[in-house]
């Protein structure tokens, strides 16, 4: 079977009436930690949704393992039909070897907390690598999208300058033209603007409106309470590992079922 | 018996010296390069996940770091031909068995430079390339080398100029570096002081020369677009985008 990494494969009987990203009884341990307990969620094509939870409950570490750059100690995945991260094998499910994983991992987008620019490289050139190394779009090719990408963030006027040359909302813009470049099916967020001083939030939040009215579908784990109730079409509270609350954003702030939501919206209002 | 500034010029433009000073830095950058070979692999051993990896590179950084140059330079010249018959042809050669002998020595010294280069470069790097979907190979190649490099470079400057230095040892395989040229001068006529001068001249002149060259390469890596263009990059006001 081949397949380009470009173009998310469909699963044979997936149409988009079908949740788009599927997770089911994820679990992952670390040491003696218990970390996640068997979180389980839908999204579909064109939603966003905003998790929020306390620190230290597991969030970054369900997005790292949707992103698959870490593998499940037990549960399922499933990218428009298709289960991912494994492969079956005489009935018993395995984890795929890393090199078929990174095929994978190119239809999910992932942006970080802390941005992870590449120092090295050029704003333009960071948005490029994915084009030019994973998925072997020529140069000039490579480089008018990633022009096109910087646009759409508002940074194309800075597409020379270098990480260290911009500021933390300019880097995570650029961050997410690097994801976004990839045509990813799915955009992971982790707090993409904790990292960020506070006059700096807003543009990058503009622009994950921008994309999320562009009909993008998005995960996005942050603290901002009043983003998540404009953006978002359904807000989750993560805690301990597990997902407590899941509902529109005006049911679940203003009729919260659940007392640990309530008790965790009195903190953060 | 007085400084003779005529034999001193002779010697400084005679063809002996310059061969001399040619072979020291050839063997040393050759030296270099099997040593970064070497101590690549030995660093990528010592932070793999495999326990034998981990043991192999570790006993390789520890044998290589407690045997003097010296003693391995007369082991591969005169005990290793006895042992293994093809060293005993003709390409086995002072010069070659000299930039083996100090790279194999060496790559323990690199490795650790490299190691540690590697383990500085922020994690996030690679869970970015990862999760743009780059194999291994490519996060390696295209994310983590590029800046363990820049890491990697003072030091190995340093081991550079060290090796020019120690390429000196190679005359006790008969090899005529820079500092057994002038040796065998001085054997000849006692004309220590003007020999030596000599010598002294061509490693000013070779390491200034490599000194130029580091801070050449360092500057290749500094990342900035202000050596590229020549508008200053001020961060001026946010304007047009989405953002605004
Ligand atoms: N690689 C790891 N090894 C060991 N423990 C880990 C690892 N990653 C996370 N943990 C632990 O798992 C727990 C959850 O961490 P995680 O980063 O997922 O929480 P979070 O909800 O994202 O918190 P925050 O809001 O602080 O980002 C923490 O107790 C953390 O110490
Ligand atoms: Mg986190």
């Amino acid at each position: 079977m081949t397949h380009a990494a470009s173009a998310p494969q469909l699963g044979d009987t997936w149409n988009d009436s079908q949740p788009v990203l599927k997770v089911r009884n994820l679990h992952k341990t670390y040491h003696d930690q218990q970390v996640l307990k068997g979180v389980e969620f839908d999204i579909h094509q064109g939603q966003v949704k905003a998790v929020l939870g306390p620190s230290g409950s597991g969030k970054s570490t369900m997005l790292r393992l949707m992103a698959l750059l870490e593998p499940a100690d037990d549960g399922e995945i499933t990218l428009r039909g298709r289960r991912i991260g494994v492969r079956e094998r005489g009935g018993a499910t395995i984890a795929l070897p890393e090199r078929e994983l990174a095929k994978e991992r190119a239809n999910i987008g992932m942006v970080f907390q802390k941005f992870n620019l590449f120092p090295h490289l050029s704003a333009c050139r960071n948005v490029m690598l994915g084009l030019t190394s994973v998925k072997n779009v020529p140069h000039k090719e490579a480089e008018a999208q990633a022009m096109a990408m910087l646009e759409r963030v508002g940074l194309s006027h800075r597409a020379g300058h270098y990480p260290s040359e911009l500021s933390g909302g300019q880097q995570q813009r650029v961050a997410i033209a690097r994801a976004l470049v990839m045509n990813p099916t799915v955009l992971l967020f982790d707090e993409p603007t904790s990292a960020l001083d506070p006059e700096l939030v807003g543009e990058v939040l503009d622009v994950m409106e921008g994309l999320a009215n562009d009909g993008m579908t998005m995960i996005v784990v942050t603290h901002e309470v009043r983003f998540a109730r404009r953006v978002a079409d359904e807000v989750t509270l993560f805690d301990s590992g597990i997902i407590v609350e899941q509902a529109a954003p005006d049911e679940f702030f203003d009729n919260p079922q659940h007392e640990r939501t309530r008790k965790f919206l009195s903190h953060v209002h | 018996m007085e400084f003779d500034l005529g034999i001193f010029v002779q010697q400084l433009i005679s063809p002996d010296y310059v061969k001399g000073a040619f072979l020291s830095v050839a063997v040393a950058v050759l030296a270099l390069v099997l040593a970064t070979v070497i101590g690549f692999i030995m660093a990528l051993g010592r932070t793999s996940k495999s326990k034998v990896m981990q043991g192999l590179s570790g006993l390789y950084i520890w044998f290589f770091r407690a045997i003097p140059a010296l003693l391995v330079l007369l082991i591969i010249w005169n005990a290793l031909p006895q042992l293994f018959p093809v060293l005993r042809q003709d390409w086995f050669s002072p010069f070659i068995a000299a930039f083996i002998g100090l790279g194999v020595v060496e790559a323990a010294f690199m490795a650790e430079i490299i190691r540690s280069a590697l383990i500085s470069i922020d994690e996030g790097q690679g869970l970015a390339g990862r999760a743009l979907g780059m194999s291994p190979w490519k996060v390696m190649t295209k994310v983590v080398l590029p800046q363990a490099i820049r890491i990697a470079l003072p030091p190995t400057g340093n081991e550079f100029i060290g090796l020019v230095k120690f390429s000196s040892l190679a005359s006790v395989i008969s090899l005529q570096e820079l500092l057994t040229t002038a040796q065998v001068g001085v054997n000849i006529t006692f004309r220590y002081a003007e020999y030596y001068a000599a010598a002294i001249v061509y490693y000013l002149i070779i390491v200034t020369l490599l000194t130029l060259l580091q801070s050449y390469v360092e500057k290749k890596f500094l990342w900035t677009s202000r050596t590229k263009s020549k508008k200053p990059s001020i961060q001026a006001p946010q304007s047009a985008g989405v953002a605004s």
